[in-house]
């Protein structure tokens, strides 16, 4: 019987094959480490008189701790300067490379891993942040792990793993106009629910995923953890290749045309079975939000916020009733009248620069609403870089948005990016958790362009909404 | 690692699925590089109310949560983990666990015994019965001991056995420390290092 792409990744890194339950030992291709998830491993090291086994395929970053604003001064908070000065510290003592505050390549793990060649086809990686499950998207086992595996990977570039089952998403048809791979994902999490990727690896696949750009195939990618997903991975075409080819990390020459025949080999046999299977019809997907506390709880924008009676499912029941106090909303109230404070564009999710383009082309030669404001927050250095030599920028800025720099920023809300008690977001991250943004934050999930149409008419938009208006 | 073979202690019912890590501990308490002091940072945000089951005298010296379905969802942070460790718990007992937050766990020493949903009604409803009164639990044995019944948990036996034993992972793979090595020698010339390079985009 064939193999699944995801079969072929996993048993391509077997060191050690377990036997009588014990996991097998798998080698990890690239380590991707940032400053919150990392400080307590590399004390680890040190007090077993341990080192970084390989270095060079370990890179490090800032990211989720740093501020978006004055980069040029010191991190004001003490306690977040301490932690940003340990990773430095960290990595200069074990001989990591490291792209700090102020670098061009400095960005969200998961941004610059990809900008700079290290993520390719047919890799295992691993980083202390569960959104590394983005890298799948170019065909590529990629999981996030806690602190205590980072210090096993750094210890010895290899991790104990179960081997998880395997799970298909068909995606048929072709993506409406205006509907992007942040609406597919948001649909499917709402159809099979936050655990239902539990214990699988997922592999993306059918007509909507042959024609997405690898911007788009991140995005997806990105938020198979949201519905609790091991990996989720794409197999590498064309498009992967030329996406890769030329990036400064890339292999060149006679290693390119090895690297490229073995990648055209991580396909799912024809004759492979998948534990479970998902059918999805791409060109019935609309622009799709999210009304609750979980990134399951959406519905398309067209449609008006659930009842929790609605849900027979005791345990949904109960989360939705939770979900509306928290979210203080009415069940019926259409989701086109939800007044929207603040708007995040940026994250791993969709701080790349077609996401950047996308919001762009909607904003432009429109003001943000007045009580609202818009914060962009490109994900890494190169990509603020790129969009400033398309004037992005200064469309954002003459829109009346903040422009600030490269991190993960109110995504998580961890550095002074934050929402205030009660006040509203419209995201284009990943997570509408109980004060994720901050506490007592109310966070709707969106995808770029909903954002930036958001932004401009100050309650849950969409561009078509703009169309009307000017008309 | 400590070894793990029972453990006696207050169970709290905690009647919330989904509660996803952000929950346990949001991200502006990750600020520290220690693995301690994590304590604060549980359940922040529902702590300030005095409602919560935390904030009760009789729930108050837990060690044993039972949460709802799906805990532990959602983001990577094993300062989840620690923060639950750092106030006291030794075991989590519920039906469905975030998977990183499972494998966290599993590395860290804090046992996660799974049971169907049926069986966590039961042992809230033991719990809530006789407020503070004591279950005992079994790694040997996979049970937990409610005052009104005997009742079996899984766990991979993997984890159950490094838990028994207080394994230290590293030490485990560094026996495989030749095969490694084996594979290193055989990895493709094509795949990428990290060592610094002219940018070139």
């Amino acid at each position: 019987m064939g193999r699944t792409l995801s079969e072929k990744l996993w048993d391509a890194h077997v060191v050690h094959k377990g036997e009588g339950g014990e996991p097998d030992l798998l080698y990890i291709d690239l380590h991707l480490v940032h400053e919150v998830t990392s400080p307590q491993a590399f004390e680890g090291l040190r007090l077993a008189w341990r080192t970084v086994r390989r270095p060079d395929l370990t890179m490090a970053t800032e990211d989720h701790n740093i501020p978006t604003l004055h980069p040029e001064l010191p991190i004001a908070d003490p306690v977040s300067r301490a932690q940003v000065e340990t990773l430095r510290k960290n990595a200069k003592d074990f001989g990591v490379p490291i792209h700090s505050l102020g670098d061009n390549d400095q960005g969200v793990v998961h941004i610059i891993g990809p900008q700079l060649g290290v993520t390719e086809p047919g890799m295992t990686i691993v980083c202390g942040d569960s959104h590394t499950s983005t890298h799948g998207a170019f065909g590529a086992l990629a999981f996030g792990i806690g602190t205590s595996e980072v210090e096993h990977v750094l210890a010895t570039q290899t991790l104990p793993q179960a081997r998880p089952k395997t799970m298909a998403v068909t995606v048929d048809g072709h993506l409406p106009d205006g509907v992007t791979p942040k609406d597919l994902v948001l649909t499917l999490i709402s159809k099979v629910g936050t655990g239902g990727g539990q214990g699988y690896m997922v592999e993306y696949r059918g007509q909507v995923f042959e024609e997405m750009s690898m911007e788009g195939r991140m995005t997806v990618c990105n938020m198979s953890i949201e519905w609790g997903a091991k990996a989720g991975m794409v197999a590498p075409d064309e498009t992967t290749f030329a996406y890769v080819k030329g990036r400064p990390h890339a292999p060149k020459g006679v290693d390119w045309d090895r690297a490229v025949e073995y990648w055209r080999t991580l396909r799912t046999d024809d004759d492979a079975v998948f534990d479970r299977e998902v059918r999805l019809d791409g060109s019935a997907i609309t622009p799709f939000v999210t009304w609750g506390t979980n990134p399951g709880q959406g519905v398309p924008l067209d449609a008006a916020v659930p009842a929790a009676d609605s849900f027979t499912d005791d345990v949904a029941r109960s989360s939705a009733e939770r979900a509306l106090t928290y979210m203080a909303l009415e069940p019926g109230t259409p989701m086109r009248d939800i007044k929207i404070d603040t708007v995040f564009l940026g994250s791993c999710t969709n701080g790349r620069i077609e996401d950047l383009r996308l919001a762009a082309g909607v904003i432009k030669g429109h003001k943000v609403a007045e009580g609202t404001r818009m914060l962009v927050v490109p994900g890494s250095a190169r990509v603020r870089l790129q969009a400033m030599d398309e004037g992005l920028d200064k469309i954002f800025t003459d829109a009346g948005a903040e422009w600030r720099g490269a991190g993960c920023s109110m995504c998580l809300g961890m550095n002074p990016d934050q929402l205030s008690p009660g006040e509203r977001s419209a995201s284009t991250s990943n997570r509408n958790f109980e004060g994720r943004q901050g506490r007592g934050g109310r966070t709707h999930l969106v995808s770029p362009p909903v954002a930036a149409a958001t932004a401009v008419t100050g309650h849950l938009s969409s561009p078509a909404d703009l169309a009307v208006k000017e008309a | 690692m400590e070894k793990f073979t029972t453990h006696t202690g207050v169970p709290v019912p905690l009647r919330r699925s989904n509660v996803d890590t952000d929950q346990i501990i949001p991200a502006v308490y990750l600020k520290r590089i220690t693995r301690t002091g994590f304590e604060d940072g549980l359940f922040a945000a529902w702590r300030k109310d005095p409602q919560f089951v935390l904030n009760q005298p009789a729930w108050k010296s837990g060690s044993i949560l039972i949460p709802g379905p799906d805990f532990g969802t959602g983001s990577s942070r094993e300062h989840a983990v620690w923060a639950l460790q750092n106030y006291g718990f030794k075991v989590v007992i519920g039906s469905r666990f975030g998977d990183i937050f499972r494998n966290n766990s599993g590395k860290a020493g804090l046992l996660i015994a799974t049971v169907d949903q049926e069986v966590v009604e039961q042992l809230w409803a033991d719990a809530e019965a006789a407020p503070g009164e004591p279950f005992t639990v079994d790694l040997q044995a996979r049970t937990v001991t409610t005052p009104q019944r005997v009742a079996e948990f899984q766990i991979d036996e993997f984890t159950r056995h490094r838990l028994l034993e207080g394994l230290d992972d590293i030490s485990s793979t560094l026996q495989h420390a030749d095969e490694i090595a084996a594979y290193e020698a055989a990895r493709p010339s094509f795949k990428p290092t990290t060592t610094p390079v002219e940018a070139t985009v």
